[in-house]
């Protein structure tokens, strides 16, 4: 078992790396989800990284692939790859592409276009009721991405046959590609908009892993229902001149941005 | 068709435990059979159909072999990205099937005319997609679907259709051209997909045109070796299809024909008709058969001379 706090610093400082060196997007979604992704990697997820097929695994989909970069490194730091392979993302021939690939070891699907992850993540729980099987769907989606019309069509499915195997993230970091989430298409009340929708709604601060591993451990025990997760985050979270920032969500950090970037994060 | 195929997915359901049945909220009076045998291996997902399409990428994921059923345009053009980037992309064992092909609905409006998707299914990497011209096609494709581990399309008629080939079972091969009649002229060859072969084979038959007249059940991929052996004994091929012509089954040989031709695998390059919707929507009532009359989906004694 790793230190989920330990590997949030690591998710992190790997990130900024991996965007830094490739001049690549989306470090500002990366960093929002890299306490969520460490407290599933760390304390939640059933896996073995020497077999990524492992047929008892839990199945991790992360949706918004865009924010690649932050799933890889907890891979690599969970021991799926070495650190070093990351070396060559978003360089040419690389497996590694800016979005998530099916063909990297403990990457379920691949990811690229919003609202696909939580219908298929409906259809793998739906797949273990039916050959029960006792393995646990977690899947990770964006604000952003709530908009999708797909993603309202699977939270009616995953009520109506009660998957209480399921347990969808939701990286409420409250900005989207243009604007702020309540300005583009507000999703609020989201709370009270899910839970009438039948799932079992969880409010937590997305940063604070007691809260995100009691909420994981609450969706465990809820029978009869999929549990949500409303992990309320700041876009850019752990350096300062990025948090909160759209810009962030398309730039790259510069040399000087990437050391004052990795020194705050070791803070 | 239809029934064609559900009768023959129940059969193959009762041996291979991997078949699982979806469908979009259709089916009534088709699906009740299949869904009362094996209700662990069905599911009504609903009228939400890029849902239901995320849904058997999952069921795919984990070992079945998911056939997606709907009618119309609406588990292909409707969730068209999900079928590309969850199903194909990923090379996952779904089948889609839909019913009522061309102007099958054609009473129900454009809604239901399917007459753009096999010019969208076909663009799509790793996809199979299938036309058959009668039941007993569609009963063997459904045969050839049930084990085959990939992505396929099957495009089908609706009810009622005419059995064309006088065998009760054809020996389909993936992409394979199938000989429906074959006479002695080398004139002409008749290429047809699906159920409009019935009134190709008829007029033929009616006008006692001397043509060989081949089915196409395989728009992707298709027999290069036999459409150049046709090529090469035939003047003139004529291809009747019930789709839009652009991007349609004409489109798919006259593509292989080209590279047949570049690459000097065949010396001449044949005179090609082809029948198909030239670009429009109809927005009358009307039967099928009154739809393809509209439609000018019809054979004249002139194409074969």
């Amino acid at each position: 078992m790793q230190n989920s706090e330990l590997l949030a610093r690591e998710i992190r400082k790997t990130s900024v790396k991996l965007v830094y060196q490739a001049n690549a997007s989306h470090i500002g979604g990366a960093l929002s989800m890299a306490d969520i992704l460490a407290v599933l990697y760390a304390d939640v997820l059933k896996f073995d990284s020497a077999d990524s097929e492992y047929p008892e695994r839990d199945r991790f989909i992360l949706s918004k692939g865009h924010s690649c970069v932050s799933l890889y490194a907890a891979l690599a730091h969970s021991g799926y790859f070495s650190i070093s392979d990351l070396d060559s993302y978003g360089k040419d021939s690389s497996k590694f592409i800016s979005h998530t690939s099916h063909y990297i070891p403990g990457v379920e699907i691949s990811a690229g276009s919003l609202g696909h992850g939580l219908p298929i993540a409906c259809g793998l729980a739906f797949a273990a009721k039916r050959k029960k099987e006792t393995w646990r769907t977690y899947v990770l989606v964006g604000d952003g991405e709530m908009d999708e019309g797909s993603n309202w069509e699977a939270l009616l499915f995953g009520a109506q046959f009660n998957l209480d195997n399921l347990c969808l993230i939701i990286d409420y970091n409250k900005i989207q590609s243009l604007g702020f989430t309540n300005e583009v298409l507000n999703l609020e009340p989201l709370k009270s908009k899910l839970e009438a929708f039948n799932w079992n709604v969880l409010n937590v601060d997305g940063h604070n892993h007691n809260e995100l591993l009691a909420a994981f451990d609450n969706a465990k025990q809820t029978k009869g229902k999929p549990t949500v997760v409303i992990a309320n985050t700041i876009k850019g979270k752990g350096v300062s001149f990025m948090e909160n920032k759209l810009l962030w969500h398309y730039k790259s950090p510069n040399e000087e941005q990437y050391i004052q970037a990795v020194e705050e994060i070791e803070r | 068709m239809r029934t064609a195929f559900i009768k023959q997915l129940t059969e193959e359901a009762k041996i291979n435990d991997k078949i699982f049945l979806i469908v979009g909220d259709l089916g009534f009076s088709v699906i009740e059979e299949y869904a009362e045998l094996f209700p662990d291996r069905f599911l009504n997902a609903g009228i939400a159909e890029q849902n239901m399409i995320g849904v058997a990428a999952g069921l795919a994921k984990e070992g079945f072999n998911v056939y997606v059923y709907s009618i119309g345009n609406f588990p292909t053009l409707r969730c068209m990205e999900q079928i590309r980037y969850d199903i194909a992309y990923h090379n996952l064992n779904v089948k889609i099937v839909s019913i009522g092909a061309g102007y099958a609905y054609g009473s129900l409006g454009a809604s239901h005319h399917a007459t753009e998707d096999i010019g969208m299914l076909r663009t799509i990497p790793n996809m199979i997609v299938c036309s058959p011209g009668d039941p007993v096609e569609a009963k063997a494709i459904t045969t050839i679907s049930s084990t085959y581990n990939g992505p396929m399309y099957l495009r089908l008629g609706k009810a009622g259709e005419a059995v064309v080939h006088k065998e009760a079972i054809v020996d389909l091969q993936i992409g394979n051209i199938q000989n429906v009649s074959i006479g002695d002229s080398t004139t002409s060859a008749l290429f047809v997909s699906g159920s409009i072969l019935d009134y190709a084979v008829k007029f033929v038959e009616t006008n006692n045109i001397k043509t060989s007249i081949f089915s196409v059940p395989f728009v992707k991929p298709i027999n290069s070796i036999q459409i150049s052996d046709i090529a090469k004994k035939y003047d003139k091929i004529i291809i009747l299809e019930e789709h839009q012509k652009s991007c349609g089954v004409g489109s798919a040989i006259i593509e292989v024909l080209n590279d047949l031709y570049f690459n000097n695998e065949i010396s001449v390059y044949p005179k090609v008709k082809r029948i198909a919707i030239d670009d429009k929507f109809y927005s009358i009532s009307g039967t099928q058969n009154y739809l393809r009359g509209l439609a000018d989906l019809i054979l004249q004694r002139d194409y074969f001379l």
